[in-house]
């Protein structure tokens, strides 16, 4: 197994994690930042076919006149403390011995079932996205957004710029809420700008607010959604519907280094120290807040972990007038608990093991569920049905053991094996 | 519920079994288990295996009686339950093996039990997956596998069925003739108790010489994704014996499943001493290593999951089955180790008898409370 050892390790090369690893290899620590996709940026600043966004092009330049060593395409498989990850690559296995590690593993797309949400055609809104970056055509297609949150806006501006026709954006917060932000937008110039862009590129998309997406129908593929809206239900007809319900934090690996949540953030001090000693963390895992907060978390978090304590700290007042933006919005937006109850007892909650709600009705918690039902179980490791469980039923966090991800049985014996020599050293 | 007739502590497959035994004989079942779901401890931990051994008469009586009951009870399951009558395949990696193939072959002929003693030719065409150094083996057809926790939720059901209730979150910190004490210091009062606490049975009696004749032995499993399996038969070492039985602090053998999900379930280990419910890094890779040197095709599947459990054992491998001296309707049921989903559907129909006040329809007595202390083989 290859062996690497450095000074800082940073997971993640979304913004906190691209941040974290270019100020702290520019403060004079050496730097491996670790990412399982080919290209940095993350999913917000994916690199498609086409150029990154404005705001990551710094970012970029900067990471790639750095010293750091960026792996990309390699996954964090196990740990042994925060401070050893062991690392599949495309190559092969490796182990990195760190002083200290930044965890940016971002968020994931929360996705709450409804009937009908398993037609083709009906995907995640992040996910739609993705797709049409990755030069999927979505030219001509009647597409309906739905969901909440401000990602929801630029999956709509971006799919019509892409030549989609954007029939509906369905947003489930009320309109009252989000017009409530406009005094705090106002102090953030450029992310009022942001969103006026966003809005104009979106004129004449019919926008409805605290309505939802009720159900889905078509025969081999979705042909229409129901919305209900505070003045009735509505049939629009629509070839995708790219749906998404606000973004989790993505903390698997946090709780395998035993990190201490709070609600489903990863909890941090003014340093983004998390409790386990040498582990930091930024960006969404601390908490869903886009990607200005996640940038001046990851500086912060890359500075601390170098050990440039003072520059860190100098950053804290950026940091929290952002936390406190993010903080806004997210009560803006946060979601109906009617959203908790689309789901009919037909309604498919696990789609790796084909499990139904009303097969999970029985249970009041997610492990026994899982036993008993094998929700969960499946390929996606609940990545899909555990937030929306957590949402649906109130279920907690189920814990979480290696490996982070299926891997081939002689590399994880070789792993463990190497877990032992070291600890009898 | 009016007041129960009997209460069991413990809602794993072996107080599961009972309650659903008790609950046969019309009386009103109340089953208690600590945690938020039932059949979470060591059932949800296991391999599923009910399967015939002979360490001592006395176990083989108990497996052999149980896998009976469970075949009659197949055709009720629901799929979920995973019934597989796959068959077990024993492996001998040397000659010394296949000389206790041969003792085990006659030993279950002469009690009616079908196996067969396979030589390395057979071997290849029964398993063609298996390492090609391995000598030879004994098939025992009738030994099937089924998925812990579903067949523990439907013993449960059937308990409820009829007249039954499930109390999850009920915690019991004391067992005593006629009532248990809750964590929350309430009681609970029946003219039954069955003590089916797994692990944590024994400290629940007022005797502390008691305590001790359960220990928890921790094991690890690994399962695969779904796919196509590699071996049609659960595939054990025959040295899986000397793991199981043997005196070491821990130890690790082969014994592979193939799962109707299209998994494939890898163990087995056994520790004593070990306390904390965290992967132990080094036995997981010993406990990989060796089933990927008997079945080779295993090192390119990949391991979805690994867990692990704690089964409760004791000094003679046998487990505690009956009244508790001393305290009377008081009945305990623990110490199954490794055989505790074989074997529960016998530890039921034992229970169910001794509380009629029949004689069980095999005998209890090596399996008694106050039978005579084995001395542990380790520290």
């Amino acid at each position: 197994m290859l062996e690497l050892r450095t000074d800082v390790t940073v997971v993640g090369a979304g913004p906190a994690g691209v941040a974290a690893a270019v100020e702290a290899s520019e403060s004079g620590a050496r730097v491996v930042l670790v990412d399982d996709n080919p290209k940095s940026g993350g999913q917000i600043w994916r690199q498609g076919t086409g150029q990154p966004p404005a705001g990551a092009q710094p970012w970029l330049r900067r990471l790639a006149s750095s010293t750091v060593e960026h792996l990309s395409g390699t996954a964090v498989v196990d740990v042994e403390g925060a401070r050893s990850l062991f690392l599949r690559r495309p190559d092969g296995l490796a182990r990195v011995h760190t002083g200290a590690t930044v965890l940016a593993t971002g968020s994931r797309e929360r996705f709450l079932p409804f009937p009908g949400w398993t037609l083709p055609g009906v995907m995640g809104a992040g996910g739609a996205q993705a797709l049409a970056k990755s030069g999927w055509p979505v030219r001509g297609t009647r597409i309906v957004v739905a969901g909440s949150g401000p990602l929801l806006l630029a999956v709509a501006h971006y799919l019509k710029g892409a030549g989609a026709q954007v029939t509906a954006l369905v947003e489930q917060a009320p309109l009252g809420s989000l017009i409530g932000m406009a005094p705090r937008l106002m102090r953030h110039p450029r992310k009022l700008k942001q969103a006026m862009s966003l809005a104009a590129g979106i004129r004449g998309v019919r926008r409805l607010y605290s309505s939802w997406v009720e159900a889905a129908q078509g025969e081999d593929a979705v042909s229409s959604v129901t919305v209900r809206t505070p003045g009735g239900r509505h049939q629009i007809e629509c070839e995708l519907v790219a749906c998404g319900f606000g973004l989790v934090p993505e903390t698997r690996l946090a709780r395998l280094c035993n990190a201490a949540l709070a609600e489903e953030n990863v909890q941090v001090d003014s340093l983004q120290r998390t409790d386990v000693e040498g582990l930091f963390a930024a960006g969404e895992i601390t908490g869903v807040g886009g990607v200005d907060v996640a940038l001046a978390e990851g500086r912060i978090a890359g500075l601390a972990a170098a050990g440039d304590v003072d520059a860190a700290r100098a950053l804290s007042r950026v940091r929290d007038r952002e936390q406190r933006f993010a903080a806004a919005l997210e009560a803006a937006f946060e979601l109906s608990p009617e959203l908790g109850a689309l789901a009919t007892d037909a309604t498919v909650v696990c789609r790796c093991e084909d499990v139904t709600l009303g097969e999970l009705r029985a249970y009041e918690d997610a492990r026994d569920a899982k036993l008993k039902t094998r929700c969960g179980m499946g390929a996606c490791q609940a990545r899909m049905c555990g937030p929306a469980m957590r949402f649906i039923g109130g279920w907690k966090q189920d814990s979480i053991r290696p490996p982070l991800f299926p891997i081939e049985t002689a590399a994880l014996a070789e792993i463990s094996a190497a877990q032992t020599s070291e600890a009898m050293q | 519920m009016k007041t129960p007739d009997a209460i069991v502590v413990g809602a794993g497959i072996v107080g599961a079994a009972c309650a659903r035994a008790l609950a046969r004989d019309d009386r009103r079942v109340l089953v208690l288990d600590a945690a938020p779901g039932t059949a979470g401890g060591a059932t949800a931990a296991g391999m599923g295996h009910i399967i015939i051994t002979d360490d001592s008469e006395a176990q083989f009586e108990l497996c052999h009686r149980s896998q009976q009951l469970w075949d009659e009870l197949a055709p009720e399951f629901p799929v979920g339950v995973q019934r597989d009558e796959c068959g077990c395949v024993w492996v001998a990696v040397d000659d010394e093996d296949l000389e206790a193939a041969q003792q085990k072959r006659d030993y279950y002929a002469a009690r009616g039990i079908r196996a067969e003693v396979l030589d390395q030719r057979q071997l290849r065409e029964a398993e063609p997956a298996l390492a090609h150094e391995l000598v030879g083996g004994l098939r025992v057809p009738g030994d099937t596998v089924v998925y812990p926790p579903a067949a523990a939720e439907w013993l449960l059901a059937e308990t409820e069925r009829r007249d039954g209730q499930i109390r999850r979150n009920a915690e019991v910190v004391a067992v005593a003739s006629g009532a248990v004490t809750l964590a929350d210091g309430s009681a609970l009062s029946a003219p039954i108790i069955v003590n089916a606490a797994g692990d944590r049975a024994l400290h629940l009696l007022p005797d502390p010489r008691l305590h001790d004749l359960v220990r928890p032995r921790k094991g690890h499993l690994a399962i695969t994704e779904r796919g196509r399996p590699l071996i049609r038969h659960q595939v054990a070492e025959l040295g899986y014996f000397r793991s199981a039985h043997g005196a070491n602090q821990s130890s690790v053998a082969f014994n592979v499943q193939p799962r109707t999900t299209g998994q494939t379930l890898i163990g087995s280990s056994r520790q004593f001493g070990a306390t904390h419910r965290a992967v132990d890094h080094g036995i997981l890779a010993r406990m990989l290593e060796r089933a990927m040197e008997l079945l080779p095709g295993l090192a390119d599947l990949r391991v979805i999951r690994t867990w692990t459990g704690f089964r409760a054992a004791t000094a003679d491998k046998l487990p505690y089955i009956g009244p508790v001296p001393g305290h009377e309707g008081l009945f305990v049921a623990t110490g199954h180790e490794g055989l505790g989903i074989t074997t529960s559907l016998g530890t039921g129909g034992i229970i169910a008898a001794q509380v009629r006040g029949e004689t069980p329809f095999i005998d209890a007595a090596p399996y008694r409370l106050d039978r005579p202390v084995a001395e542990w083989s380790v520290a």
